[in-house]
C-alpha cells in the first residue's frame, strides 16, 4: 500500500514537471510566427516516415547510424515494459501481464533484454567515441561545458537504467524459486548471466535488490523523461513533428514575403491602393525569436546538437565564426531565457537582448554561402539557413546594416540592373566582339 | 553571330521554342561572356530556334534576394515578369544556375510561371536525343576531367547527373572528388559573398575546394556556373596551376568538341 501511494506521488509529480515544461516549450513555438503548413499530407509524411521513424539520413554514417537504430528501437520497446512498470505500480501487483502471456511473456522479456544489452553496449561506444576518440564536431569551440555535459549524462543515465533493469530481473528470477507473488518469466538469457552474483544472497536481500532495482528504473526514466525536456533529446519527439512541418520546396527556394509583394505592387503601379489594405509590415525579417517562423524555433528544440551539419559547412571548414549548429543552439537558448524571465514575471523578449547580435552576431551570417549544406546534412531535417537568410533580411531592410560591398551591389542592381557596374545599354554587347 | 532578340522576332511574328536567360555574369563577365557564346554556338549548329531579351533582360535578383533585400528582389523579379508575360514566354534555358533556381522557384510566387531548364539538363537533352552528335575517340578522350557540383544547381535542385552525362559523352575520364554530388563543397561564392571579401578565416572557400580538385589529377575542372566558373579559377591561379589545368564551362567543353569554336 505505502509503495502504491509512493508510486502515485511520483507518477503525478513527473506528469507535473513535465506538462508544465511541455506547455513552456510550446508557447515558445507559438512566439514565432505560425508557419506550420499541412499541405501536400503525403509528402509530409512521406517525409516523416522516412527520416524520423526510417533514420534514413542518418544511414550517411552507417556505424553510427546502427548504433543509434538500437538506442531507438530499445528506447521505444523498453518503454512498452514500462506501461507494465506503471500498472503494476499502481495496482501493487507485479508483472501484471506474465500470467495473460505465458510462454510469450518470456520471448518479450528476452526481447527486452537484447535491446537492453544492445543499448547498453552501443551508449558505451558512443561514450568512448565521444570523450576517448574525440570526434571533431562534438569538440567545435560552440560545444561548451553544458552541451558536453548534457550528451555525457543522456549516455551514462541509459546505461544506468539498462543495468538496473537486468538487475531486476536477475534478482526477479531467483525469488520465483520461493516467492509465488512472483511470476515465472522462464530463463531469460542476459540476466540469467548474473544471477551467480546474487545466489547466495538472503531472501530478504534479494527483495530488497530486487524492489530497489524496480524503484531506480522507474524513477530513472520518469526523471529522464522530465530531464530530455531541457535537453538536446527533445529530438527523441520533436523529430516526429519536424520532419513532417519541414520545408517541402526545393531546397533552394527562400521563402517569400507577401508584405513586400504589396508594397513592391503598389509601387510599380500594379495595384491600386484602395484595393487590398496593406497588412500591418511588422518588422521585415528577423531580429529576434518572435520574427522567426515557428517551424525554425521548432527545430532548434528539434536539434541533437550533432554538427553534421557544421561538418559539411563550408565556412565552418575554412575557419569562419559561422557555424549552423550554433545557430540552432543559439536560438534555442534565447528562447530558454525568455522563457525564464517570463516564468519570474520578467520583461521577456524586452530583456534588452535579441536573437541577433546578443547570441548570433553578424559576422557569422555574413559568412554564410546559402549553400545548403547544412540543410542536407541535418538528419532531422532542421533548416539553419533559413534563420540566417530571415536574420540578413533584418540586417538589410532595418537596418541598412548590410556589408558595403553589399550596399553598393543593391545600387549596382537598381542603377544598373546588374550587380555591377556596368551599363544597361552594353548588356548585349557579348554578342558583338 | 547570330543572336535573335525576342523583340524583333516577335516584330516578325515568330515565337522562338526557347528563351535563353544570359544572365549578368554571362552579359558581362568577360570570361563567361565566352561560355554564352559557346552555347549559342551550339543552339545555331543544331538549329534551335531561341532568342534573347538583349538589353531588355535584368538582374533576376537573386544576389539581393541572398543578401537581404527582398524590397529589391522583388522591384527586380516584378520588372522581368513584366517582361516575360509581356512577350508570353512559355520556356527559358539559362547557363546560370542563381538565375535557374530563381526562375523556376521563387517567380511563380510573384505570377512568373515558366517552364525553365538548366543549359545542363538542356545539353543533356541535345545529346540523347541526337541532335548533338559527339563522335567516339574525341579530343577529350583519356583526359582527366573533375566535375565540381554547383550549390544551386545540386543541392539547390537535385540537379546531379545532368551534367556528368554531359561530360560522360566527351569520352573523357570522368574523376570525382570525394566531396561530391549531395556533399559537394560549395566554390564559396554562393549567397551573394560573390559581391563582397570572405568574412575572416583560415583560409579562402576556394581554395580549399580547387585543393580537392587538383588532387584528383585532372586537367579540366568542369563547372556549370558563372560564379563556380570564378571561384575556380582563382582557386587555380592561386595554387599556381593555370598553365596545365583549365576550368570550362560543359558548354564550352561540347562547343570545343564539336569544333564550333
Ligand atoms: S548554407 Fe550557410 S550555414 Fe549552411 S552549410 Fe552552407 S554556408 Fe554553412
Ligand atoms: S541542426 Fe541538425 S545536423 Fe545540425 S546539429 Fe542540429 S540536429 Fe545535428
Amino acid at each position: 500500500m505505502i509503495q502504491q501511494i509512493a508510486f502515485i506521488a511520483t507518477l503525478a509529480a513527473a506528469v507535473y514537471f513535465i506538462s508544465r515544461r511541455v506547455s513552456g516549450i510550446r508557447k515558445n513555438i507559438g512566439l514565432g510566427k505560425n508557419t506550420f503548413r499541412t499541405d501536400q499530407p503525403q509528402v509530409r509524411l512521406r517525409n516523416m516516415m522516412l527520416v524520423a521513424f526510417g533514420q534514413k539520413k542518418m544511414f550517411k554514417k552507417f556505424i553510427p547510424a546502427i548504433l543509434h537504430l538500437f538506442i531507438y528501437v530499445g528506447f521505444v520497446v523498453i518503454n512498452l515494459e514500462v506501461l507494465e512498470f506503471v500498472i503494476d505500480g499502481l495496482a501493487g501487483t507485479h508483472r501484471i501481464f506474465a500470467p495473460y502471456l505465458g510462454g510469450f511473456y518470456g520471448v518479450l522479456m528476452n526481447i527486452f533484454e537484447f535491446l537492453a544489452v544492445a543499448v547498453l553496449l552501443s551508449c558505451v561506444f558512443f561514450l568512448i567515441r565521444r570523450n576517448i576518440l574525440k570526434v571533431k564536431r562534438f569538440w567545435m569551440y560552440e560545444m561548451t561545458k553544458w552541451p558536453r555535459l548534457d550528451a555525457n549524462i543522456i549516455l551514462f543515465t541509459e546505461i544506468v537504467l539498462m543495468l538496473a533493469i537486468l538487475t531486476m530481473n536477475a534478482t526477479d528470477q531467483i525469488l520465483q524459486q520461493s516467492d509465488p507473488h512472483y511470476a515465472a518469466t522462464g530463463k531469460l538469457y542476459f540476466s540469467s548471466m548474473l544471477m551467480p552474483i546474487f545466489d547466495s544472497l538472503p531472501v530478504s536481500t534479494l527483495l530488497f535488490i530486487e524492489r530497489f532495482a524496480w524503484w531506480f528504473h522507474i524513477i530513472g526514466i520518469l526523471a529522464f523523461a522530465v530531464y530530455v525536456t531541457y535537453s538536446k533529446h527533445l529530438h527523441i519527439f520533436l523529430a516526429f513533428p519536424n520532419t513532417y512541418f519541414a520545408k517541402i520546396e526545393p531546397k533552394g527556394h527562400m521563402n517569400n514575403m507577401p508584405v513586400v509583394t504589396n508594397e513592391v505592387k503598389m509601387m510599380l503601379g500594379l495595384q491600386d491602393a484602395t484595393a487590398a489594405p496593406p497588412a500591418e509590415p511588422g518588422r521585415f525579417g528577423a531580429k529576434d525569436i518572435n520574427d522567426l517562423p515557428s517551424t525554425s524555433l521548432m527545430g532548434a528544440y528539434s536539434c541533437t546538437e550533432c554538427g553534421r551539419c557544421t561538418a559539411e559547412c563550408p565556412a565552418n571548414l575554412t575557419g569562419k565564426k559561422l557555424s549552423p549548429r550554433k545557430i540552432m543552439m543559439d536560438t534555442r537558448d534565447r528562447m530558454e531565457d525568455v522563457r525564464k524571465s517570463l516564468d519570474k514575471g520578467g520583461p521577456g523578449l524586452q530583456d534588452g537582448k535579441t536573437l541577433l547580435n546578443d547570441y548570433i552576431t553578424k559576422e557569422e551570417i555574413n559568412a554564410c554561402t546559402s549553400c545548403n549544406a547544412c540543410v542536407e546534412a541535418c538528419p532531422v531535417l532542421i533548416n539553419p539557413l533559413e534563420i540566417i537568410l530571415e536574420l540578413r533580411r533584418y540586417v538589410s531592410m532595418e537596418e541598412s546594416g548590410a556589408p558595403s560591398s553589399w550596399n553598393s551591389m543593391y545600387q549596382n542592381i537598381e542603377t544598373n540592373f546588374a550587380p555591377w557596374k556596368f551599363s544597361p545599354s552594353d548588356r548585349f554587347n557579348w554578342s558583338k566582339d | 553571330m547570330n543572336v535573335p532578340t525576342l523583340a524583333e522576332m516577335t516584330s516578325r511574328g515568330e515565337t522562338p521554342e526557347v528563351v535563353f536567360w544570359v544572365g549578368c555574369a554571362g552579359s558581362f563577365d568577360d570570361r563567361y561572356k565566352r561560355v554564352t557564346r559557346s552555347f549559342v554556338s551550339i543552339l545555331n549548329a543544331v538549329g534551335i530556334k531561341f532568342a534573347v531579351l538583349g538589353t531588355e533582360e535584368t538582374c533576376t535578383g537573386d544576389p539581393a534576394r541572398r543578401a537581404g533585400n527582398e524590397l529589391l528582389f522583388q522591384m527586380q523579379a516584378m520588372n522581368n515578369i513584366q517582361v516575360l508575360n509581356g512577350y508570353g514566354v512559355k520556356k527559358i534555358v539559362t547557363a546560370c544556375p542563381h538565375c535557374f533556381n530563381t526562375l523556376k522557384n521563387e517567380y511563380p510566387e510573384l505570377g512568373g510561371n515558366y517552364e525553365v531548364i538548366h543549359h545542363s539538363v538542356f545539353l543533356q537533352q541535345l545529346i540523347e536525343s541526337g541532335q548533338i552528335k559527339m563522335t567516339e575517340g574525341g579530343s577529350f578522350k583519356g583526359k582527366k576531367i573533375t566535375y565540381h557540383d554547383s550549390c544551386f544547381l545540386g543541392r539547390a535542385n537535385n540537379i546531379y547527373e545532368a551534367p556528368r552525362a554531359v561530360l560522360e559523352a566527351l569520352d573523357a575520364d570522368l574523376v570525382e572528388m570525394k566531396r561530391c554530388r549531395t556533399t559537394g563543397l560549395c566554390c564559396g561564392a554562393g549567397g551573394a559573398q560573390m559581391f563582397k571579401e570572405p568574412e575572416a578565416g583560415r583560409k579562402d572557400i576556394n581554395v580549399e575546394r580547387t585543393e580537392e580538385a587538383l588532387g584528383t589529377g585532372a586537367t579540366t575542372i568542369a563547372v556549370a556556373c558563372p560564379f563556380c566558373m570564378t571561384m575556380m579559377s582563382d582557386g587555380v591561379k592561386n595554387k599556381e596551376r593555370e598553365a596545365e589545368v583549365k576550368v570550362k564551362d560543359i558548354a564550352e567543353l561540347i562547343a570545343e568538341a564539336q569544333g564550333l569554336r
